[in-house]
């Protein structure tokens, strides 16, 4: 038994499921307040690792700081990120909000389709070489072969966001005041809650996130295209639902599960149907669990 | 006789939450029997557990439908519910908005056709004469409920009163021998109510359908039952004549009695 | 009749549009050359292009309000428009038949081989939009892996014909039944499932279908596709080049008459009924006695039968099929046809199929903005008139009083 493949296998799934996280938690979030599937978020995801690269290319050629180049080149395209996911939301499903369910989600196909294209049309549709913003650390080095120094970042702001998120939802009045819309739109603007701003935070956040996940894997991987926000999305969607949409502990723990299972796929089985993988694993627990795993079975109101 | 529909300790949990506990209900044929009490009772639960939407935790639904059957119906499917005889409008009226008025009853009578793919593709004779039945059959229907008028209107531009008298036709086209309302008289004024008193009795008379209905308005229920039942928790509180439960202590007491006509 | 408020509005989507586009919209970077472009020009064209369509925008919104209003005060009238009222006129519906009779019959004639090309791929898609109406427009179920039923198709008559020699005629009523078949086998398992759910499994059915016929080389032969698919055959006469391309073109036009009169037949029937009920609300649907599962596969199925019929048409008339043909992007514009068109409606399906296809060969000046202008078509049909453009308009009645 080959250890140091399956732990290979297992700290390679886990930092997969932690990209997939970061965004997976923006598609369960939107979920979970406006019923909708954020088909335009994987395309936010891509966006935020654009700008940052942009950004950082700019900063690059103007001899900036290394340090600095990677906070200014983070902080902006999050920045970004949240902007579009705002505006998106504003355009595209504000409208949208009292039409049935299939309006909302061909608008959101629209909105993914245009994302693309026209990062597409504006930049280029080559694989852009994405600078390393994350420095190797001299401190890991000696574990460097089991993780790089790159993973370790991506896990380590991965744990971060979470903690950060579940703070505010738990413990902020903006979290409560998501919690309330989720669950209730009409109560919560009766007891008070701007549902409009709520909402629009919701979006801001999930992009932000979404935003974070673009840059680390950007650095990771190395290079980025304008295609790259479909498939990811696609799979944190996935994810999300097998954790039960609308439930962010589900969106993690999708991700995870989703993460491991990929990497232990392709590592033992084949690499050729990794991205069928992710859909045979959905339909396989929709089938059986049609809330996904940890998701709340709707006993609809007759 | 034999009950039409008999409810025998049905219990309905969800999760931990306990809905309906061992409720027993008859109703007999030829009857108009009413179901009452305070909101949150179960009334609409109960509905949802006997048409199929539901499966009971416990307990038996068992129908004798006249000149067929007896069968128990626990946990069947909605639609075989219906094709058996039963049929339901909804508290929260649930039209078909984009057909037309005509259309929506001609949907009730689905269960009643038969014609499939070939038939729709090929039109037989058969198919023909089938779908001319049921356009006038349908038609009938809609004067019976005095819908005439509104015949080729698609159903959301309909008045509020009329589309409460629309679900009632669809359901009758399903040609049920059992009719469940859900608050049919809901959001009603005066008088559209008593039209709507006069219209299930015409039903009951006319048409054989025996009528189990859930309402909130005591005029139109003490005006219309011959049995009342009433809930309160899940459980069953009392039953009996409209006079019976008027002086009922413990149905006052549940229910305080409101008159709620405007 | 402009206020200065929306003026102000306009103005401040106009800077909103400019900060935001501005990273991606103004600098261009290359990395591997490792410079930078600044093209300030994109950045007024974006604050223009947004000032006049958010003033637009207002315009619209504010129009459809009132005209919400106007229905709900004055009653409702039938606003019908103007196609549908002279498709109605029999003065003019006949003379009309007639002459595009005429001209459908002709085209080939009038028109050049190349222009014949286009509009047969323009009848494709006319069958497949009518097939994913079925599907989504009547009954209501967002497929978006509709695709898989037109790989299916197209693979089928290429594999077929190549280990068996099936011939074209042969194999188009084998596509039809073999997507019918895979629509039930996709149906099957997205039975439970609710319509957001619905539109994402059938996305991945649709993906996996097109990532296996890529990597199963030894019986797909994978990316490299299969060639050499013959046309169809006229008796076994030799065709020239371009009598094949007229035969095709004549072929589709029988396929899609074949199609519009039973996607017709089934819409005015007492399955279509059930269809539309099941797409206007599952519940009371099931209430009235209508079986939900098998009304919904028979939806599936029968839709995916057309996508079957023209996969083996599209095999037949580009003889060189490859996995690259069956992308998501397909699903995406087979459903840009339906939402355009108009939901449940086969006149706006054929009308959005035609101006879907041919419009962008007409405007090649814009064809990198193809996909661009289709995203944006899908969000603004849906805000604006979500029923598309000759939405779908129910069967009247009439009925003599005897009893008056």
């Amino acid at each position: 038994m080959d250890w140091e493949y399956l732990l290979d296998l297992f700290l390679g799934g886990l930092t997969r499921g932690s990209i997939y996280a970061l965004i997976a938690l923006g598609y369960t979030m939107v979920y979970g307040i406006i019923e909708l599937i954020n088909f335009a978020h994987g395309e936010i995801y891509m966006i935020g690792a654009f700008t940052a690269l942009i950004v950082a290319s700019v900063l690059g050629l103007m001899g900036m700081n290394h340090i600095v180049i990677i906070i200014l080149a983070s902080v902006i395209a999050i920045i970004y990120s949240a902007a579009y996911g705002f505006t998106v939301e504003k355009i595209a499903y504000k409208p949208l909000r009292q039409a049935p369910r299939l309006s909302a989600l061909i608008s959101a196909i629209g909105m993914s389709l245009f994302l693309q294209n026209y990062v597409l049309l504006a930049q280029t549709s080559n694989f852009l070489p994405f600078p390393s913003l994350i420095p190797d650390f001299d401190f890991w080095e000696p574990y460097a072969h089991i993780l790089t120094s790159q993973e370790l970042v991506i896990l380590i702001t991965t744990a971060v966001v979470m903690i950060l998120l579940t703070f505010l939802i738990k413990f902020t009045r903006t979290g409560k005041a998501m919690r309330a819309t989720a669950q209730d739109k009409v109560m919560a603007a009766l007891v008070g809650i701007d549902v409009n701003r709520i909402i629009s935070t919701t979006f801001v956040v999930g992009s932000a996130t979404a935003a974070i996940g673009g840059v680390l894997i950007a650095s990771h991987i190395g290079q980025i295209n304008f295609y790259m926000g479909f498939i990811a999305g696609i799979k944190a969607f996935v994810a999300a639902v097998m954790g039960g949409i609308g439930s962010i502990p589900g969106a993690v723990l999708g991700s995870l599960v989703l993460g491991w299972t990929e990497s232990f796929f392709t590592g033992y089985i084949s690499s050729d149907y990794e991205d069928v993988f992710a859909f045979l694993f959905l339909v396989v627990i929709l089938i059986f669990r049609p809330s996904g795993i940890l998701g709340r079975s709707e006993t609809q109101k007759v | 006789m034999k009950p039409i529909l008999e409810v025998n300790q049905l219990t309905k949990f969800f999760g931990g939450l306990k809905a309906l506990d061992k409720l027993d209900l008859d109703i007999r044929e030829g009857e108009i029997v009413a179901l009452i009490g305070p909101n949150g009772a179960g009334k609409t639960t109960f509905f949802n557990c006997i048409t199929g939407i539901y499966t009971p935790t416990e307990g038996d639904v068992v129908i004798s439908p006249p000149n067929k059957k007896t069968m128990r119906i626990n946990g069947m499917k909605p639609n075989l519910v219906t094709k058996n005889g039963l049929a339901r409008t909804f508290q929260n009226i649930r039209l078909f908005p984009n057909m037309t008025v005509l259309e929506n009853v001609m949907i009730g009578r689905h269960s009643r056709l038969s014609s499939g793919i070939a038939g729709a593709v090929f039109r037989p004779k058969s198919t023909r004469r089938e779908e001319e039945n049921l356009i006038n059959d349908s038609y009938e229907i809609l004067k019976k409920i005095e819908l005439a008028q509104f015949v080729n209107e698609l159903a959301m531009n309909l008045p509020y009163g009329a589309q409460r008298r629309l679900e009632i036709a669809r359901a009758m086209a399903t040609e049920p021998f059992l009719l469940l309302l859900d608050e049919p008289a809901a959001g009603m004024n005066p008088m559209e109510t008593k039209r709507l008193d006069d219209l299930i009795v015409k039903i009951r008379d006319t048409e054989n359908i025996s009528i189990l209905l859930i309402e909130h308005d005591m005029k139109l229920v003490m005006s219309l039952s011959d049995r009342i039942f009433v809930m309160d928790y899940g459980k069953k509180i009392a039953q009996g004549t409209p006079d019976e439960i008027k002086s009922n202590p413990a149905v006052i007491k549940a229910y305080l009695g409101e008159e709620t006509d405007a | 009749m402009f206020s200065f408020n929306e003026i102000k509005k306009s103005l401040a989507a106009s800077v909103w549009l400019m900060f935001l586009t501005f990273p991606i919209l103004v600098i261009r970077v290359n990395t591997v050359e490792n410079v930078v472009e600044w093209r300030w020009k994109n950045m007024v064209y974006a604050g223009a292009a947004a000032f006049i369509i958010s003033f637009l925008a207002n315009f619209l919104v504010k129009r459809k309000e009132a005209g919400n209003k106007n229905e709900k005060d004055k009653g409702n009238k039938e606003t019908l428009f103007i196609s549908q009222r002279l498709l109605n006129d029999k003065r003019f519906f006949f003379p009309a038949l007639v002459v595009v009779t005429i001209f459908i019959l002709s085209f080939p004639f009038l028109f050049s081989m190349y222009q014949t090309s286009i509009m047969s791929t323009a009848l494709i898609y006319v069958m497949l939009g009518l097939g994913l109406n079925i599907v989504i427009g009547l009954a209501g179920l967002l497929d978006l892996g509709y695709v898989a039923f037109y790989a299916v198709g197209a693979y089928s008559y290429a594999l077929l014909n190549h280990h068996f020699g099936i011939t074209f005629w042969v194999a188009l009523p084998i596509g039809g039944v073999l997507g019918a078949i895979f629509g039930i086998i996709l149906g099957y398992p997205v039975l439970r499932l609710r319509g957001d759910y619905l539109a994402i499994v059938t996305l991945g059915f649709g993906e996996i279908i097109r990532l296996v016929l890529e990597n199963w080389n030894a019986f797909s032969f994978g990316p490299s596709g299969i060639s050499n698919i013959p046309r169809p055959d006229l008796f076994g006469i030799d065709l020239s080049l371009q009598a094949n391309i007229n035969f095709i073109y004549y072929i589709l036009i029988g396929l899609v008459i074949f199609t519009i009169f039973v996607v017709n037949r089934l819409q005015n029937s007492r399955i279509g009924r059930a269809w539309i009920a099941l797409r206007e609300d599952e519940i009371a649907c099931q209430a009235m006695g209508i079986d939900k599962a098998k009304t919904k596969l028979m939806a599936f199925a029968l839709g995916a039968t057309w996508a079957g019929m023209g996969g083996v048409v599209f095999a037949a008339k580009t003889t060189f099929i490859n996995p690259a043909s069956f992308t998501i992007w397909e699903s995406v514009m087979i459903l840009c046809i339906v939402v355009l068109g108009g939901m449940g409606s086969v006149i706006g399906v054929i009308v959005g199929a035609m101006v879907l296809i041919l419009l962008p060969e007409y405007l090649r000046a814009f064809s990198e903005y193809r996909m661009l202008i289709f995203g944006t078509m899908l969000v603004t049909m849906m805000v604006f008139r979500p029923g598309g453009i000759i939405p779908d308009i129910r069967k009247k009645y009439t009925f003599e009083e005897k009893d008056k």
